[in-house]
This record gives C-alpha cells, structure tokens and sequence, in this order.
C-alpha cells in the first residue's frame, strides 16, 4: 500500500492561530464571562492605612441591608484555622487579618451578597475602627534597630527576611584587588504591576452533595493551586477541581494565590453557592503582588583594554509585608545570578538581602523570568558604564568580551551551565540591520547642532525553562511539566498539557508539536489545558517555561505514540518494523518509498487492526523532567532621539535580533516579541509604583500608572538567528520573556549615552520627560 | 430600589428592561443582555476593553448608565459578524495576529470599525491616534496597526470591486 503524505504544517509555519475564532466573536469565556445558578457576589472591603491595629469592625450596618448574607472577617476566618495560608516562599500571609493590616489596600473584611452591587454598597458599610501605627515604607531603613516591626507574628524579631549569596566572594575579591578599573554603579529597578487587562477573580463552587470544589479562577497554575487547597483546607484533592478559563493576560500577575480567592472559597463552602469575586482595577493595582524593586549597587573590574575580570552586587530586596515572591523554593532572589550575562568573566559575587515593609507583596514576575530582568539590567549597564570611563565604543566592548560561540556549554562564575549561544552573530545582525555605523556618523553631526540622540544596546542572555527537579521545585513539588495525547481511530487528536495559555497561543502551537511528530494534520488535533480534572499535572505557565518543559513533553509523548505506530506499520506492510523508517511524516519501507502508511491509516489499525502482541489504542503521557535550562539570548539596539523642550524620549527606531533556538510558529514568536518590548519600554520610560512616608500608594488606577499606548510604541524591528538548545527534543527554548528582560537597558542606555557629553552615566528607570529636563536644564542644555 | 425602564436596540435586537438607574450600560449590556463579549478593564475609562458604538459612535460603556440609552442602537462585538461572514476587521485581526490574550480586543475592534467607517484610507500614525484610548497589554500595537490596515484595504476593495469578497488565505472557522 502507499500513502500520500499529507499537509500537516508543523514546526516552523505561521498557523493562523486556533483560539481566535472565539475572541474574534466575543466568545471568549474569561472569568467574569461564567454565571452559575444561584451565584452570590462578593466584594472586599480594604485598608486605608499601610500599617495599624484592628480595634474593632462592626458589620452590622452591612448586615441589615437587603440582599447582604454575610461579613467575613479574619476572625471567622481564624476560627476555622484559615486566617493565614502559605505562601509559595515558605512563609505565611494572612487571608484576613486578625488584629493588624500591613499594608494599605489590604483586604480586611469581605461581604457576600446576592448581587454585585449590593456587595459593593454594603463594603462601605462594614465600620472598621483602626488605631495607625508607624509604616516603613524604606527598604534601607527596614533593618534600623528603631524600625517598627512589619511581621511580629514571626519568630525573628527583624524585618530583614534572609540573605542569600551566588559566586565567590574570596576570588572575586582578588580580582578587584588587582584590577586596571573598576566602574561601579548603584541602580534603582523600581516595583512595577503587570497590570494585564483582565484583573483577576474566581467563582468558586462548593457542591455540599457530593463534596466537591470547583473553583474557576484566573490562575497561571492550576495544578498547584489544587495541591496548595487541598492542604491548607483538608479537602481531599480528588475533590478539588480547579479550572482556568480563558485568562486575560498573566505576566506573573496570576501565579500568586490571592486572599480573595480563598475567601470567596470560604464563603462558598459555608452558603453552599457559588460566590464569585471579581477584582476592580485599582484594588488589582493597589493590592496584588508586585514586581522588581531592587536597590542594586555593583562593580565592574576590567582591563584598560576594556577586558571585564568580575562583578561584584550587592542588593536589598523589598519584598513588602509577606515574602509572597513566585521563585521556585531554593531561588528566594529567583535567577539574579545569571548576572554575569552574555560576557566571560573570571569572577562573580552577588549578594541579595530582603527585607520586609509596609506594602504589599513583591517579587512576583513580570513578564519576567525570575529575576533576570534586574540582573540583565545591571550589567548591561555595566558594560555600558565601563565603555564611557575608557571611552570605548559599547558595541566593542560587547564584541571583546561576550563568551565565544566555541565555549559552549558555558560553565558561569554563578554556577549555571549555559546551554548554546552565538552572541557575536546576534550584534553583528542587530548592527548591520540599523546601519551602526551611520548611525554614529549622524549622532556626531546632530551633536555638533546642539541636538540630542542617543544609541543603546543591549545584548542579554535570559534562563528559562525551569526546571530540572535535582534544582527546582515549588513546595517540594518539581518543576516537571506534562502531556497526555490520544490519537482518534479516525486520525485526529486530543493533547492535554500541563501548562496554561494566557494569550500565548498554546492550542495553536502545541498542536503543532504533535503535528510535526505525528504527521497529522494541524486542524485535526486539539490542545485542551487549564481544568486539572482532565489535565496531566503540571507546574503551570510563567517563566517561559511552556515550550522548554511541556513542549518537550509533548513532542516525547508524541515520540512514544510514533514508536508504537512503527509496529502498526509494520504489521499493515507486513515487514519488520526494523525495516521501515519515519519519512515525509508517513513510514515508508527502507529502500521501497512507494510502501508506506500515514499516521491515520495507522491510528485506525490501532482500534480495528492492531498486531497480536501490541495493545489497542494510540495514546501516550510523558512527565518531561529537563536536563538543563534554555538560554535564549538576544541582541538590541535602540535609537532615541530627545526633545530639549520638554525632556520627551521618542524611540525613533529599535532592533531586536532574538534567538530562541528552533522556532514552532513565527507568527507567534513575533507577537511574543512585540509584547515582551513594549513591556520592556513601559518600565523604562512609563511605569513605577511609589508610596508616600505615610504609605499610600500614588498610582492606583490607570490615569496615574501609565501603560503604552499604541502613541508611545514604535514599529518594533524584529529578526533572528537560531541557536537550537543541544538539549531539548526540539531545539527550542523559551521567548515569552526574552523582550522584556531585554529591552528596558537598551532604552536606558540610549538615553545615557545621547546625554553622556553634557556629564550623564546613568538614570534610573523609568525615564520620565521631567527626569530629562531637569537635567537638561541644569546643563543648559533645556529649550526654552 | 426605585427602577426605571429603558428600552434599546443591541446588534438590531431590542432589549427592555426595569434596572436601576445607576446600572452601568456596560453591566447592562454583559448581564441583561449577556452579551459578554464586550469587557471591563479598569474603573478610570482608560483602557477601552469596554468600547461599544452608541449610535454609530464608538464610547465607553463603563462610564455611561444604561438609562442614558434609552431609544439609542448599541453595537457590540457580537454584532460584527455577518450573515457567517466576519466583518474586515476581525478577519483583519485574525489575518495579521492582531489579538494574543483576547481581552482587548472587542472593544479595540469596536474602535476600529468606527474609525475605518470615518477615514478608509488612513496611515499607520492616524491608526495609532484612533486607537489610543483602547489598551493592550500583550501585542505591543504593532500588529493591531496592520490588522486594520489589512481591514482597510479590504473595505476599499470591497467598494470599488462590489463582486464576491475574497475569501481570507485560511478559513475562519
Ligand atoms: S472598562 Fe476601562 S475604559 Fe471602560
Ligand atoms: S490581546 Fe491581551 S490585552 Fe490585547
């Protein structure tokens, strides 16, 4: 027999993606979108103040208006031993406070009632007595022996939280003690919200018949917040479901388990009904885990050539009022020591102290794996530092010292073995893309004119694809990832990942994976994921980790169903299956490509025709533990030009040349890279959270904390070189984050150096018009 | 809770109801009409997830009350798609990868259809204007730019060649 093969559109094509038929349509079904029969509402009331004492919450007021069937507050809650739950950092946080809040927003009480806006009415009800006390609201100051203590529930009577160290420090030392330079560099990367379009809620579902909970939730990993239910409430876990819908945008900003979640939990298995809470946007701006806020302060040694030897960091970590960071366990300043980047050096050393304060949690992503955007930070502006104390081109400085295509694997000075790189070929792309050197000729002449442009580059290394288990874990539980794929009689497919898409495009994508490896047609498979009563567990998506870890285990599974089938087609042409081999995505026998069969004639066979000494059925789960972690890396170079009237950066061009190893669907890849730049910029010209001495926060909603517009956004320049990872089935590695983690020094480093004759070596980000002017004014440089 | 009647047209279907007067048209529009396509994104009227057009012009239902509406035509997301045709604009989006997440999208296409209806023929800049009150945290803009671009175009075409439209390179299904 013989087979055509058919057009199945696996790796490496832009498929139009599969979700978007349903968004296109409002069909979507996101959190809010779900009504379920009988479901109350429920709406939380919150802290004016960063720091004081509870003396008294009378909710009587609350009670007696129509509609309103209860008031939740931390003393119920406390009853029933679920005042505080872990957090994913082995330390605690309230749900609802007992005696004190912590931090300004913070939930206090929650009401439950029949309808949303009876809940929000009733909130203003609920008579909450507080006795302030004095907030520390600076990290530096978090430590004095006279600082009020943000968390006298614990042990240790300090609000330092721990010290954690990577290199080392002796070797390091010597260095510097010898070297030619040394540049140093005290840098502020300020906190910021990811702030995705969709807040976050859940509805959560108690069915008291058969003791079941569901809770639909906006949740980036499902599967470990059934486990983390399941112990901290005792339900069993087989009774626990948890579903993630259509989610509006994560970034970091849903891995966390939020109070809320688990009081509309606790509501619903007292009243037996379903109790949704949705989130509005300034309770999601003004509470919810925040990202960054790193008080840097490093060293560079290097030669008079501009040869870098080693880096020395120092860093306080502001971690709020409870150590609710997402880092897998053993990372509490997550990947930070991937600091040394894309440069061989001889010697590191990096410490990180965290500290607590009187605002809310820090230390989740976004849109950033672990920490590796503070690190790419610091020593891109480093290298950057370095080359104006020697005069130096930066782009040389880069060449001279990036680890060689040659060196790899690369064993880091932090401990990290990179997996492939080639970062002289991704500059000289970025370079000769933007014409470098004519860009250089202009600025000169426009510098002579008085006028101001700048041109920055960054060429950073990311990590992603946490992880393997001997390192990774979050509370204890490995950072494996999953799928499960069953191939139809007919020779179509249904793939269950353990991870979750948040727009990435998993069910296009990963459908391409099997694709590719089955040889079945694309339309013909789909990608279910996010519902853990049918989903392979899994660690869930953030960190770049889907394609690395669940993308390997896809296309594992997918290698195991592919060994089955060999036998199948060996049995349908009855040869050996020795003699066939895997060819235009059919199995043909070796040497006589007119006998082949395709997956579905085989996929057929396994229900209706299989051999004696082979099972029925077509299906296959992996658990892929990966050996390493992927380096994706990346070279930009970004050009601004400065207004002197009004201090206003415009990024007039900027190239990103990524490389993220094998590429499953370039479309997706470039969406994912324009996402992760603008994302990159806002930190960078746009976005800080600040409080006052008194803690209230001071961008609360979305008329003070300023997204990118479509105005301030450039045409994003993208391109590529491809470095496939040695390690992963597919050669792949992650790029959700690449951008982000890459862009925000490029950005920084063109403005520094478009104001560096006029005496500038850094700002600190975000780089806001009045920041500039103020410097140009007192340069006199500033228009009048 | 004294109500009020109101009476309006969403996508050419009436809708009547007795509502508060402090309900939201956008409230109105996911939770009496459940037509949840058109979402909320903040509470300041900066993001625009909520976009409708009231009367052909595009506004912010969650800064309007459902009883200012009265007599008005409302259309959402859910109205664009035509006899199983989907308008230019989401074949657009689709076309050129214009939405990630999703969420911004229905109120930014609602943006854009009214614009591409006031100026057929614009350039990127005048794009990138018209959709400045509409926020996306996950695309970057770059791509929406083209989508309607690629819905221009197509609305051109459609208007000097009134013949069968081209069908999309791939089927929407
Ligand atoms: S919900 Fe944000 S503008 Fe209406
Ligand atoms: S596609 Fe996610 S916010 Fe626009």
């Amino acid at each position: 027999m013989t087979s055509e093969a058919p057009i199945i559109r696996g790796m490496g094509h832009s498929v139009k993606r599969k979700e978007d038929p349903r968004f296109l349509r409002g069909k979507g079904h996101y959190i809010d979108d779900f009504k379920l029969p009988g479901m109350l509402y429920m709406d939380i009331v919150r802290s004016p103040y960063a720091h004081a004492r509870i003396v008294n919450i009378d909710a009587s007021k609350a009670l007696a208006l129509p509609g309103v069937l209860a008031v939740i507050t931390g003393k119920d809650l406390d009853a029933a031993g679920l005042a505080w739950m872990p957090t994913l950092m082995s330390d605690k946080q309230m749900v609802l406070p007992v005696d004190r809040v912590v931090y300004q927003s913070q939930e206090v009480a929650a009401v439950i009632a029949t309808e949303r806006y009876i809940a929000a009415d009733a909130i203003t009800l609920v008579e909450v007595e507080y006795e302030p006390l004095p907030p520390v609201m600076d990290p530096h100051k978090a430590t004095d022996p006279d600082a009020p203590l943000v968390r006298p529930d614990r042990d240790a009577k300090t609000n330092h939280i721990w010290h954690w160290e990577a290199g080392d420090a002796a070797r390091t030392d010597e260095v510097f003690q010898n070297a030619e330079v040394v540049v140093k560099q005290d840098l502020y990367i300020p906190r910021i919200h990811v702030c995705s379009i969709e807040t976050c809620g859940c509805i959560a579902s108690y069915d008291k018949i058969d003791g079941k909970l569901t809770v639909y939730m906006t949740t980036q990993a499902p599967h470990a917040i059934r486990t983390v239910f399941s112990l901290v409430s005792g339900i069993p876990e087989h009774k626990i479901r948890i579903i993630s819908p259509d989610i509006g945008g994560g970034f970091g900003g849903k891995v966390p388990v939020y109070p809320g979640y688990v009081i509309a939990t606790v509501a619903s298995l007292q009243t037996g009904l379903p109790v949704k809470w949705i989130e509005d946007r300034s309770e999601n701006l003004q509470a919810d885990s925040f990202a960054r806020d790193y008080h840097i302060s490093a060293e560079l040694a290097a030669k008079k050539d501009g040869t870098m030897q080693a880096l020395r960091v120092k860093t306080l970590a502001d971690h709020g009022a409870f150590d609710a960071a997402a880092n897998p366990s053993k990372f509490p300043a997550g990947l930070f020591s991937i600091i040394t980047g894309s440069y061989d050096l001889q010697a590191a050393h990096v410490e990180v102290d965290g500290v607590y304060t009187n605002k809310p949690s820090g230390g989740v992503a976004y849109r950033c794996s672990f920490r590796v955007t503070e690190a790419v930070h610091t020593i891109e502006r480093l290298v950057d530092t370095l080359a104006l104390a020697l005069s130096l081109d930066p782009a040389d400085v880069r060449m001279k010292n990036f680890i060689p295509p040659e060196a790899f694997p690369y064993k880091s000075p932090t401990g990290w073995e990179y997996d492939s790189g080639n970062y002289p070929a991704a500059l000289q792309k970025a370079m000769a893309k933007i014409d470098y050197a004519g860009l250089r000729r202009e600025q000169a002449e426009k510098r002579a004119r008085g006028e101001l442009m700048g041109i920055g580059i960054s060429t950073f290394t990311e990590i992603v694809g946490a992880g393997p288990s001997h390192t990774f874990d979050i509370l204890g539980i490995k950072m494996f990832d999953s799928c499960e794929i069953r191939v139809h009689p007919t020779g179509s497919a249904i793939v269950r990942i353990g991870v979750q898409t948040q727009g990435q495009g998993h069910e296009t994508t990963f459908a391409q994976i099997v694709a590719e490896e089955l040889g079945l047609p694309v339309e013909n498979i789909t990608v279910e994921h996010g519902d853990t009563d049918t989903a392979p567990y899994g660690l869930g998506t953030y960190a770049s980790r889907s394609t690395p870890t669940a993308g390997a285990a896809t296309a594992v599974a997918a290698r195991k169903i592919r060994d089955k089938a060999k036998k199948i087609a060996g049995h349908l042409l009855e040869v050996s299956p020795d003699d066939l081999e895997w060819q235009d995505h059919k199995f043909q026998v070796k040497g006589a490509p007119g006998r082949s069969v395709t997956m579905k004639d085989i996929a057929f066979a396994a229900y209706t025709n299989f051999p004696q000494d082979v099972e029925a059925g077509l299906e296959a789960v992996d658990y892929y533990d990966p050996p390493n972690l992927t380096f994706p890396f990346g070279a930009y170079i970004c050009v601004v030009d400065i207004d002197r009237g009004t201090g206003m950066v415009k990024i007039r061009r900027f190239v990103a040349v990524d490389d993220c190893g094998n590429i499953i669907n370039p479309m997706i890849v470039d969406g994912q890279i324009h996402g992760g730049l603008t994302m990159g910029m806002a930190p960078a010209l746009l976005e800080a959270i600040t409080y006052d001495e008194y803690g209230n926060i001071q961008q609360s909603n979305l008329m003070d904390y300023l997204l990118p517009t479509a105005m301030e956004t450039p045409v994003w320049e993208t391109d590529k070189t491809v470095t496939p990872s040695p390690h992963h089935p597919l050669g792949a590695k992650g790029v959700g984050e690449s951008a982000t983690v890459g862009a925000p020094p490029a950005i920084a480093n063109a403005v520094v150096d478009a104001l560096s004759h006029l005496g500038v070596t850094h700002l600190d980000i975000p780089i806001t018009p009045w920041k500039v002017y103020q410097i140009l004014e007192a340069h006199g440089a500033a228009e009048a | 809770m004294t109500t009020q009647h109101v009476q309006m047209t969403i996508n050419g279907q009436p809708y009547a109801a007795d509502i508060e007067p402090r309900l939201l048209l956008v409230h109105f529009i996911r939770e009496v009409a459940n037509l949840t396509g058109t979402h909320i994104g903040c509470d300041t009227t900066s993001c625009g997830a909520c976009t409708v057009l009231v009367n052909g012009v595009p506004a912010k239902s969650c800064t309007l009350f459902a009883v200012q509406m009265d007599g008005a035509a409302i259309s959402t997301v859910e109205g664009l798609e035509q006899n199983g045709a989907l308008h230019p604009v989401q074949e657009g989006f689709f076309e050129e990868h214009g939405l990630q997440c999703g969420f911004c999208t229905p109120g930014m296409m609602m943006t854009a259809v009214a614009f591409l209806a006031q100026n057929p023929n614009p350039t990127d800049d005048e794009i990138r204007r018209a959709i400045s009150g509409n926020l996306c945290r996950c695309t970057g803009y770059v791509n929406i730019v083209k989508s309607i671009q690629y819905a221009a175009k197509k609305q051109r075409e459609a208007q000097t060649a009134p013949a069968a439209p081209a069908e999309p390179a791939e089927a929407i299904r």
